[in-house]
């Protein structure tokens, strides 16, 4: 690896923000002539967030090898507990200064990210707590451990009255928004992407290929195992930071449930375990069909809605035509014509088998 | 004591419905190695299957409910989902035996949504009135109160576990079972019908989530197209919990969920009755992580 | 190579396919301008997911109500049309419903949803685009404190949960009561929470408090701790399909106490489930469905005509908030959001089905109907009417005046 590649990420990081900064402009000035822009800049605000639950889940379940079920629940910590923070703290804060003010908006846009990267620590003791099970579990004993682990965050909250237990957290600041959902998924992304090519990427690897073996050739799986979880659940709990602060900025226990938890499974293991485009392509497809599908209905007598049986049938049949998920194990630009003097990543040119789950 | 006793009484039960779901987890996760999500489901078809047929039945065919009646509906309502079981194996599992698992996870998880929203399109999404099938009982012992049903649901999961142990460990079938989940190739070299031995497998599972869910609506009688979530979650747990793969410790760890869960349920925290489940479960696998019975495999190279 | 490249292209083939927006309906965006066309009110409601029978309800309530004004001539000539949406009863997709319904269909103005929850994830898309809401029948009193442009035309719990305590220190003379809470529900949380205090301060007091979740199906070990602190009435601030099911299994205990319970019982589902369990237990409600008033008879024979079933008080309210709408489109000086917004507000003895509805500054009716039903003999009667708005200044009316069926 050269040795200029935070030059080159650097470069990579600005042209992003520039053009996340142009298309959230962009987007400001289309929903002024057209009003259903604001709702297509909804539904790709929950993609961004989806994309970022994906990606990270597929570095514990793809990169790592492990098999969670209790993504929600991360994502529950971390939007609760930034949620929490600009309710009783950051947000009273913030509205010292009238609203109108450059004051307030460069304080509002900090105190965000400083809330989500707060989720975002407290998702990542939870993923620690969680994490350690796996020293010892394997397999679908993880999974349902972790999947418990989710639905028991769920129920603690719904037994906390500060945070609106069954209520719902409500009159969080709504100070999320498109270019914030999108900067944390790049940010995502990129962790994502550096982390395959790291030495503690390559660990990941070996240990979900064949944990013997890389305990054989030193490689501490437990430390790495547990690096894992943590810095998945990190990242899902940004993406629940961000959740909460988008508008209508309610939070419920009942969001968080282990439904939740399958559907970010199912965009990673569609996409294409391991494969960090796979999932944001099934990440993008799968939040937008059940809003695509809306209009099915008027097709359909007597007032009935199909479009969550038709959402469920295309899951099934997605995975039945490409087993190995959308992409394989492979990554997008990986289909594009290859260029001479580029060398293919050893061991990817076949399609290979899905890794290993047990 | 007797609070004590009326709520063993209760967890016993709940655990043994919990118990029949979980033996259907287990067969499928012994010889398959897959979690079947829509498990959970066919139980909730199960009981919709019984709605439609006790029903059709007392309205059309015998004009009264009588344990005839139950006997016939509960038959009608294994063969209605052991038929969905050998369907969906066929159409969601089979194609996907040589790949990667958690692909049939994924359709798994697909057929569960297919169900619970095909249900609430198919026969609505209110609750209905599961039918009296016999006439309720209530018996009084030592101050402590139950059901008929309560005793119906006790004696026929008893037997129904009791012929899948025969099944498993008694008959020929049974040892291409135990073959086929012990390893599949060498099965299937040594001349067994892998892909029948599977489908039944499935057969049988789902045949054993229809007998619960006809219990379940016996004493339980609001059965919805939503109602194999919750259930369904907790026999699964149970069957991890009692060592996945294994028949005794499905029964064992659907009965232990009941029975805690009774104990919370009437405790003063009642309120975190949903979580107890999965905190038994994760103390349990911190202290022997393939369950109560199942049998720990250390990796070798 | 060639098979990747088409794989690839399907799903983007797929993708492109439903991505189409669907064409706007009605007038679309020219609508809202005051022009000819329809003018399109949306709505969002569980129509799947395990609040269905709610949103159902409540969507046919609105539907009748709209077919109504349009038979009777429309908003000054231009007809109504109601979009509906899907929200699975999921407040994210609630949230997402209405969205789509205000950006891409252009809606004048939102009815919708039952579960406060979801109408409080809901409420800020409507604030923040102007656009005013009115819930049929969320009655949390959060609801429409998100924004001046939320209203609703049911009482809040606030109203109701006191008049469930009283009625059980007062007419039933308990001293001992105990609840049992849905932890899931925040309608339920919130109900244990004013029902305790007001219980407790009116004589009685709370001598067992248990928890159940919605969609459970064993009761028995709550119920058997409660029967051991021998209490002489038993709260359920639940739904329908629970009530049934623990009451029933609280009689097979051996308890034999009445239970008393809130809006949410209303369904004919608790009689069907429950039989004959549920014979001495009441419920505070809406209206009564065999409640001898013109109006109320006009519309139960108007509704079970059409639907083949009586409605219940949610199918009512759907039916009110709808009628308080258009009555305000009427009343508005242009059909845009915050002047029809004005005009729901300035609502003012609106004669409903389900009461007089007089919308006060907080957005919420003020003192309206409120009933007692109490379950006898496998039947609904009306047993208590506390009606702050009756014309003859009667507050409260006492005695069964009417039964209905309620298996359709």
């Amino acid at each position: 690896m050269p040795r200029t590649w935070w030059l080159r990420d650097l470069i990579l990081l600005v042209v992003f923000i520039a053009v996340l900064i142009g298309v959230t402009y962009l987007i400001e000035y289309a929903a002024g002539y057209y009003s259903a822009v604001r709702y297509y800049q909804r539904i790709l605000v929950m993609m961004g967030i989806n994309i970022t639950l994906a990606v990270s889940l597929n570095i514990i379940n793809g990169h790592a090898g492990q098999f969670s079920l209790g993504h929600a629940g991360f994502m529950a910590v971390g939007a609760y507990f930034a949620a929490f923070l600009t309710f009783y703290y950051l947000g009273p804060y913030v509205d010292r200064f009238p609203e109108t003010s450059t004051e307030h908006w460069v304080l509002q846009n900090t105190m965000l990210v400083i809330a989500v990267l707060a989720g975002g620590v407290a998702a990542a003791i939870a993923g620690y707590v969680v994490g350690l099970p796996s020293l010892r579990l394997r397999g679908d004993y993880l999974a349902i451990v972790t999947l418990g682990f989710g639905e028991i965050i769920r129920v603690l909250i719904l037994n906390i009255e500060k945070i609106g237990a069954a209520r719902g957290f409500s009159g969080i600041p709504a100070w999320s928004n498109f270019f914030w959902v999108f900067f944390f998924a790049g940010i995502t992304i990129l962790i994502s992407n550096r982390l395959i090519h790291s030495s503690v990427g390559r660990a990941f690897l070996a240990v979900r290929e064949d944990q013997i073996a890389a305990e054989a050739m030193g490689v501490d799986t437990t430390r790495y195992k547990v690096k894992a979880f943590i810095i998945g659940s990190c990242l899902a709990g940004i993406a629940g930071g961000l959740f909460a602060h988008y508008t209508p900025a309610y939070l419920n226990p009942t969001m968080f449930t282990f439904i939740r938890s399958f559907e970010v499974v199912a965009m990673v293991v569609l996409g294409g375990l391991g494969s960090i485009s796979g999932s944001i392509v099934a990440a993008v497809i799968l939040t937008f069909l059940p809003e695509g599908l809306r209009s099915v209905k008027e097709f359909i007598p007597g007032g009935r809605d199909p479009r969550m049986v038709i959402y469920s049938l295309m899951l099934i049949i997605l995975m039945l035509t490409r087993p190995q998920g959308l992409l394989g194990r492979r990554e997008l630009w990986e289909f594009l014509p290859k260029r001479k003097d580029t060398v293919p990543p050893e061991g990817r040119e076949e399609e290979s088998a899905g890794p290993p789950v047990t | 004591m007797q609070t004590l006793l009326q709520n063993l009484l209760n967890g016993i039960a709940a655990g043994s419905i919990y118990a029949l779901i979980a033996l259907g987890y287990t067969m499928v996760y012994g010889i398959l190695k897959l979690i079947n999500f829509a498990h959970g489901d066919v139980f909730m078809l199960g009981s919709f299957a019984g709605y439609y047929a006790g029903n059709w039945f007392v309205a059309k065919v015998t004009g009264h409910a009588s344990f005839g009646t139950a006997a016939v509906v509960l038959l009608l309502s294994m063969i209605a989902c052991g038929l969905f079981g050998f369907i969906n194996e066929r159409v969601a599992y089979r194609p996907l035996r040589n790949s990667p698992r958690i692909a049939s996870l994924i359709t798994a998880i697909g057929v569960s949504f297919f169900l619970e929203y095909g249900g609430q399109m198919l026969f609505g999404a209110d609750p209905k009135f599961f039918p009296t099938l016999i006439p309720k009982h209530i018996i009084t012992f030592a101050g402590i109160t139950t059901t008929n049903y309560q005793l119906i649901v006790l004696v026929v999961a008893v037997a129904f576990m009791a012929l899948l142990q025969y099944i498993v460990y008694g008959t020929k079938f049974g040892r291409a079972m135990r073959a086929v989940s012990f390893n599949y190739e060498t099965a299937s070299l040594m001349g067994i019908p892998t892909d029948r031995v599977i489908s039944l497998t499935f057969v049988i599972g789902s045949t054993l989530a229809a007998v619960a869910g006809i219990l379940y609506g016996l004493s339980y009688p609001k059965i919805d197209p939503l109602m194999g979530i919750m259930p369904g979650l907790k026999a699964f747990v149970a069957a991890v919990l009692g060592g996945i793969g294994n028949v005794p410790g499905a029964v064992l760890g659907g009965l232990i969920i009941g029975v805690i869960e009774a104990f919370v349920g009437g405790s003063q925290f009642s309120n975190y009755r949903d979580a107890i489940a999965f905190v038994i479960l994760i103390v349990i696998l911190l202290f022997r992580p393939s369950g109560l019975f199942g049998k720990y495999q250390p990796e070798k190279v | 190579m060639k098979n990747k490249w088409f794989v690839l292209a399907t799903a983007l083939l797929a993708v492109i396919f439903t991505a189409c927006p669907p064409k706007n309906e009605g007038g679309g965006t020219t609508a809202t301008g005051g022009g000819g066309g329809d003018i399109l009110v949306g709505e969002y409601g569980s129509l799947s997911g395990n609040q269905a029978t709610f949103g159902q309800a409540t969507h046919n309530g609105i539907i009748m109500a709209m077919d109504e004004v349009n038979a009777a001539g429309g908003i000054n000539g231009r007809k109504i049309k109601v979009l509906t949406e899907d929200d699975q009863s999921k407040q994210e997709e609630a949230a997402n419903a209405v969205s789509k319904l205000i950006s891409q269909n252009n809606v004048t103005a939102v009815l919708g949803e039952v579960a406060s929850s979801a109408s409080m994830a809901a409420g800020p898309i409507c604030q923040s685009n102007k656009v005013p809401m009115i819930t049929p029948s969320s009655t949390n009193e959060a609801v429409t404190k998100r924004g001046d442009y939320i209203f609703r035309v049911c009482f809040i719990d606030n109203y109701q949960g006191p008049v469930m305590a009283r009625f059980a220190t007062q007419n039933l003379k308990s001293k001992r009561g105990a609840i049992l809470t849905d932890v899931k529900n925040d309608y339920s949380t919130g109900l244990t929470t004013v029902i305790e205090e007001i219980f407790n301060s009116t004589g009685g007091r709370i001598v067992g408090k248990q928890s159940y979740s919605n969609g459970d199906a064993d009761f028995r070990p709550q119920l058997t701790t409660i029967k051991a602190a021998n209490p002489d009435v038993i709260f359920i601030p639940g739904y329908y399909g629970d009530v049934a099911q623990i009451v029933s299994q609280a009689r097979d205990l051996g308890i034999k106490v009445p239970f008393v319970g809130g809006d949410g019982w209303e369904s004919p589902k608790l009689l069907e489930i429950g039989g004959k369990a549920m014979d001495g237990c009441y419920y505070a409600n809406h209206y009564f469905q065999g409640d001898p008033a013109p109006s109320v008879r006009e519309f139960v024979q108007k509704y079970s005509q059409r639907f083949k079933v009586t409605p219940g008080a949610l199918d009512a309210l759907g039916y009110d908030a709808a009628r308080v709408l258009a009555d305000a489109m009427k009343r508005a000086k242009t059909i845009d959001g915050p002047s029809i917004r004005d005009a729901i507000a300035e609502t003012k003895g609106f004669a409903g089905v389900t009461g007089v509805i007089t919308l006060g500054p907080d957005r919420n009716p003020v003192g309206k109907k409120i009933v007692v039903i109490a379950i006898k003999n496998g039947q609904l009667t009306l047993d208590t009417t506390i009606d702050p708005n009756a014309p003859s200044g009667a507050a409260t009316a006492t005695g069964t005046t009417g039964t209905a069926k309620t298996s359709s």
